[in-house]
């Protein structure tokens, strides 16, 4: 347990880290940390924001990471949330090395998050907005059942990854034409007002046609917005669920489309500030074990604290010390490595931060490789060419690792039916998932849906009409 | 800037969520207890208090990358060449688990392991489970008769003295007439007696006679189904009734009564006379179990391979048996996976069917999928008999 004495300890860091990351030209938002239990921990890790909307997900999450924690298997060593202030949690029973560590890894996601561009249009205030939709979920359960909403939630959250993180529904309104507003300001009609019109040539409508706003026009990645704003089956309270998961998610897809990134970001600067921390021996030998377990490479698998953080310092090196070759093709002059990693951490995404970072020096000392199942039962390293591998990798991370799909047609057959199609690109869909996924869009499209994919390099086009799955 | 700390202690979201998962997982199992009844896992566990099945249709869907057939990216520790063999697809055919895979995601498998609670799953099971036709017999509907003490009172014989709060009403006296909080001087106001209540409840007497062929024509899975329908009925009855004996015989060319332990683990071979264990039903119902004073159960399984020659004796006695009992059960067991086919002739359940006189209390059931023994469960134990 901390006491009284140990927060002032802690706040005294803080102001030490604080201005150490401030000399460092790290920027980020006033930060407040909280000392919480680890049931605290756990629950704010598994809604990824405190206060959401309850769902059985949730729970599932909880549960797993709670008995993760009790039989000593995992340990959430920080959670970060992104608003303006932001908030830092350390759990109440880290040592103060610990707690340190972590108020400086969890600076250096605040950095991130206040500058890097993917960001630029998240709504800093969102655990309000994520508390006010928990609360229209639970008017709606109280309503309609709890089991009703929770089922459509269902629904939705298999598909809730399937927007564009460029377009934000409150933001992007369409801008009102003219006539629109013009008729917006007119005295609203009464109910037999139409009587006065009989005889009069209906209104044509306007002959320039503008351009279609989202929603209307085809092929269309959002889905969640497609289909709220034209299935034929959907209620209000509905299509505002819908509404209030797509914003939920604009808020979530940045982080998921800059994983790699902002955790070797922090964990860059975690480092680098502690290194300027007055340690004693002990605490130095701690230290150097906790960031070797943040960083450490896990065996088969990658750990995007540690590609994050070693394309990172690979980065300084090679600005700072440019190569002949360099100063003369780029006109690099050197020792700008800090100004080079500034810029990353302003304009990059994991899929652009690796395709244009990771070099062939680097896939060798990480021993970088591609794999895949031969023959049906062994895991074979198949490539070990940089280009090739630095290229799979990219390929993996592309949509933050899943699936492109996007809707075709909105009126397939004439008969208002939805198409959907995957833009294959090599890697194929679980046919399981994708039927189960299905019968939740037909759940929430109310008509026949379809899927275009590939299956053993043929093209495929999966039907579910409410009964009966179907393949041709 | 700042660090706090607050009182989380009425943060419960997590939990009251974790309650909304436990419900789903409970409603799946409950669509599901038709595979979950013959899960190994169960059957064999051994008096384990939970166990791990896999459950359908709990796992969040997603469009997602059919994990073994893409291409992922790995890091080694320096040496990695191609053709190395990093891990090994293992547990195929389950459907579940795939070992050492990478990321641990079988691409096809919809399944969930929920740990189930036996008590829990029982309590679901049986919930609309009977022994049907169950009557008041006459004579031995002997009201079994418990005591509980459940109450204090001043006044009582001695004998039923309570000496603990004798001596607690005695402290508190002297501490409250200022003598101090210690024991002595004893009145009679002090004593306290023990009082019962007489809980007086009826029930029918009731017994049930297991019969199990175990010849050599009963494979692995044949006496896999066996078991695992009585070790479901013996729950039953144990969970809902208090005074139901059950019988356990075993038969091939002869019969004869066993103890539970070896009803369930015991392998035999042979040939099968079925008339063999009715027989012995028979002199043991009438040795032991009147019908007059006793609900007679009597259930059989068997894969109704039985010798020609023996068809008719086992029609007879068969019927006798319904003569004397309330219901006679009879599974019949077949081949893994043959669902659909039915032997027309020769088996015993056709024959049954054919020849039983009284067939109103005579129920028979074909199983050949481990999914059909929940089914025949509720057959045996369904709701029904109210006429009777």
């Amino acid at each position: 347990m901390v006491d009284d004495r140990e927060i002032t300890d802690l706040e005294k860091a803080l102001e030490q880290i604080w201005e150490i990351a401030g000399k460092f030209g790290l920027d980020p938002f006033p930060t407040r940390f909280e000392i919480v239990p680890a049931t605290v921990m756990y629950e704010v890790g598994s809604y990824a924001l405190p206060g959401r909307y309850s769902h059985w997900t949730f729970g599932k999450a909880y549960h797993r990471m709670k008995t993760m924690y009790d039989f000593g298997l995992s340990k959430i060593y920080e959670v970060v949330i992104n608003t303006n202030p932001s908030y830092g949690f350390l759990l109440e029973t880290n040592s103060p090395i610990q707690n340190k560590l972590v108020m400086a890894h969890v600076l250096g996601h605040v950095d991130f998050f206040k500058n890097n561009a993917y960001f630029s249009k998240t709504n800093r205030r969102m655990v309000e907005a994520v508390s006010s939709h928990a609360g229209r979920m639970s008017e709606y359960e109280f309503k309609y059942g709890r089991k009703t909403v929770e089922e459509f939630l269902d629904a939705v959250l298999s598909i809730e990854e399937h927007i564009d993180p460029n377009f934000f529904i409150k933001q992007n309104r369409p801008p009102q034409t003219e006539a629109q507003q013009r008729a917006a300001s007119r005295p609203k009609e009464g109910r037999y007002d139409d009587i006065w019109k009989i005889g009069e040539p209906k209104l044509a409508p306007s002959p320039s046609q503008p351009e279609l706003p989202r929603g209307e026009r085809l092929p269309e990645k959002d889905l969640l917005y497609y289909i709220l704003r034209n299935s034929p089956a959907l209620t209000d309270w509905q299509r505002d669920c819908m509404a209030m998961i797509h914003e939920e998610m604009e808020y979530f897809v940045p982080q998921m489309q800059t994983k790699t990134l902002n955790e070797g970001w922090a964990s860059f600067w975690h480092s680098r500030i502690m290194r300027e921390l007055e340690l004693t021996d002990t605490e130095s030998i701690e230290f150097a074990e906790l960031h070797a377990g943040v960083v450490s490479p896990h065996k088969g698998q990658l750990n995007p604290y540690y590609l994050g953080y070693k394309i990172l310092e690979n980065i300084e090196k090679r600005w700072d010390n440019p190569t002949a070759e360099e100063r003369e093709r780029f006109g690099r002059v050197g020792g700008e490595g800090r100004k080079k990693i500034f810029e990353v951490r302003e304009l990059d995404n994991d899929v652009s931060f690796l395709r244009n970072y990771l070099t062939e020096e680097l896939c060798e000392e990480l021993d970088l490789f591609v794999y895949e199942l031969v023959e049906e039962e062994e895991w074979t390293v198949t490539e070990k060419r940089w280009e090739r591998v630095r290229d799979q990798l990219v390929s993996n991370m592309t949509n933050f690792g899943f699936p492109y799909i996007v809707v075709a047609d909105g009126d397939y057959n004439r008969n208002r039916e939805l198409f959907l199609k995957h833009q294959y690109e090599g890697a194929e869909l679980d046919p399981t998932y994708a039927r189960k996924v299905l019968e939740y869009v037909h759940r929430l499209w109310g008509r026949p849906v379809h899927l275009e994919t590939n299956t053993d390099g043929e093209p495929v086009v999966m039907h579910y009409d409410g009964e009966e799955h179907e393949e041709d | 800037m700042s660090v706090q700390r607050n009182d989380w202690s009425l943060q419960r979201k997590g939990i009251i969520d974790q309650e909304r998962h436990k419900e789903r997982v409970k409603d799946a199992i409950r669509k599901n207890l038709g595979s979950i009844v013959s899960n190994e896992a169960i059957i064999l566990s051994d008096g384990k208090r939970s166990v791990k099945v896999p459950i359908r249709s709990l796992d969040e869907y997603k469009f997602r990358f059919d994990h073994r057939k893409r291409k992922h990216v790995g890091q080694g520790d320096g040496k990695t060449r191609v053709g190395d063999v990093i891990a090994r697809e293992q547990g195929q055919g389950q459907g579940q688990g795939t070992g050492s895979g990478p990321a641990g995601q079988d691409a096809g498998a919809d399944y969930y392991e929920a740990e189930v609670n036996i008590e829990e799953l029982a309590a679901l099971i049986f919930e609309d489970l009977q022994l049907p036709f169950l009557e008041e017999k006459a004579k031995k509907a002997v009201p079994s008769k418990t005591t509980r003490f459940n109450e204090i009172r001043r006044t009582g014989v001695m004998a039923n003295l309570d000496k603990r709060r004798l001596i607690l009403e005695n402290i508190k006296r002297n501490a409250r007439e200022a003598k101090g909080a210690k024991f002595g001087n004893v009145k009679k106001e002090d004593l306290r007696f023990k009082s019962w209540e007489e809980d007086h409840r009826y029930e029918s007497n009731a017994v049930v006679l297991a019969l199990m062929d175990v010849s050599g024509s009963m494979g692995e899975f044949k006496k896999y189904i066996a078991r695992s329908f009585f070790f479901w009925m013996v729950r039953f009855l144990r969970t809902k009734y208090d005074n139901v004996e059950i019988v356990f015989i075993s038969h091939h060319t002869e019969a004869k009564e066993v103890t539970e332990e070896q009803f369930f683990t015991q392998g035999e071979s042979g040939g099968t006379v079925v008339s063999s264990a009715y027989q012995l039903a028979l002199e043991i119902i009438g040795a032991r179990y009147n019908p007059r004073d006793w609900n007679v159960y009597p259930f059989h399984f068997s894969d109704g391979d039985n010798y020609y020659s023996d068809n008719e004796e086992a029609v007879r006695l068969a019927d006798e048996l319904i003569g004397t009992c309330n219901l006679f059960g009879y599974g019949e067991i077949g081949e893994e996976g043959t669902s659909g086919y039915r032997r027309s002739t020769g088996a015993l359940l056709s024959i049954f069917k054919d020849r039983l006189h009284r067939k109103e209390r005579f129920v028979g059931v074909r199983i050949d999928e481990r999914e059909d023994v929940y089914p025949a469960l509720k057959q045996f134990f369904g709701q029904r008999g109210l006429e009777a």
